[in-house]
């Protein structure tokens, strides 16, 4: 059962989760190293592989506000962290779909860090302290596109029916 | 049922005779915009091309737009080579909406756009920065997206799945006192609003005090609707709109003007009376905690910031040089001016404003982003505090986490630079 790793607050911008002075690196194979650059534990813990793929990272209102850096998302997808929080700015919700990472809103979540979470289809249960968190659903519209396995899978497919070509 | 500007502008890109609030749609984009984050689009645009045996083109190279803002000139030898894999890639594509590091025609996304009239009121503006935003200054639906989203559009030339979002209306009278103005309203809306009070919503500006605001005035608003989670600000254009376009963006046809009908359904609407609004702060480390200039009054101040896609305009600079003419930048704090762009940065020359600020002690850097995101120059030392026209002040924003900004208006920064601290600019008279 995944585990969070770490409790972040209310309108944790994407100059947190990816500082601007890194913003040259674009790669998504390139971006993990810099994730949450500026809290030198949680990144010493990221780079050095502590932290085992599919943990979770809480956070609060309006998550990945701010800048519309794409970098803020593949850091994260790069670590596959799972993102649960009470709501998310637009932007990275929309990068986190495009580039597949897992993010799950539930309003009002609350954990510690080591509690343990179950994520359910329709809620996040804190199997810790034992509270049950509804989920609210991603727009059907951004549904699909993770089902198509991102943006980049999806725009092909597209391509592909309108201009012709191989199904890649 | 009628429509608002968003409803409306999405309708008509989309093909529809009509949208409401929560529709997906695919809008055809008449623009779309990256910078520096263009190194990483093209990445993602040859990924979506890869393996379908098409050859990776973009839909329209004439409704494509690169502007180097972020990072100019290169601070280091990997954004040079990100800048020179792009200069190629414009060539090998024909995107001639191109803007260089140059003294005559670059400068910051935000501002290029507009002046060099590739932003006409009704059309769908998609751009790989935040504050995208800024372009509903003339009547257009402009939002923020990212990197891959930007690699779709380009090979598909319409955004995929876009709700159309709900709208709020904000309705601005009064005139603003003196040593008041555009940023303080929109600092005081995000007050209001909180951080994420728009979020997926546009935000829709009315009222007399509006439709007497320059283009200059309404971009500020604009630019900054991001900062309460807005999807789009939007000023529904007018004459203001067609004067700018023609006078300074060079536009001589006259476009059709989107306005909303007078029953379109609006999710909240917000009434604002400029007539007593006092300057506003932003204090750290978020942008709607804001509060009036007093309460923050006697900070000391150690980097003062006059520039950006938000307040690097020419009326922005004329402010500036107002406050500081035949005075002098307090001893131990320093004072940065980045014009939004070079033609404001030659505008500001042949004005006079570049020398008053320079004798005053300011110094005057090229157009671009500068410090205010902490990528490239201005940075701040451990512990500093940083008072700023530009648009954000989260934690380690300027490129140190244990710096403070805050975020205020051209006046107050002038104001503030003369004295060290900060300083309600209604308690200083013009220099001389």
């Amino acid at each position: 059962m995944p585990r969070v790793v770490t409790v972040l607050g209310d309108d944790i911008s994407t100059d947190v989760i990816y500082p601007g002075r890194y913003m040259a690196t674009v790669l998504p194979s390139e971006t993990p190293q810099f994730a949450f650059a500026d809290h030198a534990e949680l990144n010493a813990k990221l780079k050095q592989k502590q932290i085992p793929p599919g943990s979770v990272l809480v956070g609060g209102r309006n998550f990945g506000c701010g800048s519309s850096r794409e970098q803020a998302t593949s850091t994260l997808k790069g670590h596959e962290l799972v993102i649960v929080a009470s709501s998310f700015a637009r932007i990275f919700l929309q990068n986190s779909i495009n580039l597949g990472l897992r993010i799950v809103t539930a309003p009002g979540i609350e954990a510690a860090v080591g509690d343990e979470l179950e994520l359910e289809a329709d809620a996040v249960v804190n199997v810790t302290s034992g509270k049950r968190y509804p989920v609210v659903p991603l727009p059907v519209a951004r549904q699909a596109i993770i089902d198509a396995g991102g943006l980049i899978a999806f725009t092909k497919k597209r391509l592909v029916a309108e201009r012709g070509g191989a199904a890649g | 049922m009628g429509m608002t500007v968003a409803e409306k502008i999405l309708a008509r890109a989309s093909g529809r005779a009509a949208t409401r609030a929560g529709d997906v749609v695919e809008p055809a984009v008449d623009l779309a915009m990256s910078h520096e984050n263009a190194a990483l689009v093209m990445n993602q645009f040859r990924e979506i091309f890869a393996g379908t045996g098409l050859e990776a083109r973009p839909w329209d190279p004439k409704k494509i737009a690169v502007i180097f803002d972020h990072r100019v000139p290169a601070e280091s030898p990997k954004t040079a080579t990100n800048q020179k894999r792009i200069r190629e890639f414009v060539v090998l594509q024909g995107i001639e909406r191109f803007h260089d590091v140059r003294g005559d025609t670059g400068g910051i996304c935000h501002q290029v756009l507009p002046e060099y009239g590739y932003v006409r009121p009704g059309q769908v503006v998609v751009g790989t920065d935040s504050h995208t935003t800024s372009h509903g200054a003339l009547g257009a639906f402009a939002f923020g997206i990212g990197a891959t989203e930007m690699a779709s559009v380009w090979a598909l030339g319409y955004a995929l799945n876009i709700e159309v979002p709900a709208t709020i209306r904000v309705v601005v009278e009064g005139d603003f006192p003196p040593h008041v103005g555009p940023k303080d309203l929109i600092l005081h809306l995000i007050g209001r609003l909180t951080a994420q009070g728009a979020n997926f919503r546009c935000i829709e500006f009315h009222g007399g005090t509006i439709r007497r605001m320059s283009t200059s005035g309404r971009l500020t608003l604009c630019n900054m609707t991001v900062e309460a989670g807005a999807t789009a600000g939007i000023v529904p254009a007018d004459d203001e709109t067609l004067r700018y376009l023609r006078e300074e963006a060079g536009v001589a046809e006259a476009p059709a003007l989107v306005t909303p009908d007078a029953d379109a359904t609006y999710v909240e609407t917000i009434h604002i009376d400029v007539g007593k609004l006092e300057p506003q702060i932003a204090c750290p480390h978020t942008v709607d905690n804001v509060k009036p200039v007093g309460a923050v009054a006697g900070q000391r101040v150690d980097q003062i910031v006059i520039g950006s896609c938000t307040n690097g305009r020419l009326d922005d600079l004329a402010i500036a040089a107002e406050l500081l003419r035949g005075r002098k930048v307090a001893p131990r704090t320093r004072m940065l001016v980045f014009p939004a762009s070079a033609r404001i940065y030659a505008e500001a020359l042949d004005k006079g404003y570049v020398a008053d600020l320079v004798r005053a002690g300011a110094v005057v850097m090229n157009a671009g982003c500068g410090p205010c995101l902490g990528v490239h120059e201005g940075a701040l030392g451990d512990g500093e505090v940083a008072l700023s026209t530009t648009n954000r002040n989260f934690k380690g924003r300027m490129g140190n986490p244990t710096a403070e900004v805050y975020l205020c208006s051209p006046a107050v920064a002038a104001a503030s630079a003369v004295t060290g601290v900060i300083t309600d600019p209604r308690s200083t008279t013009g220099g001389h």
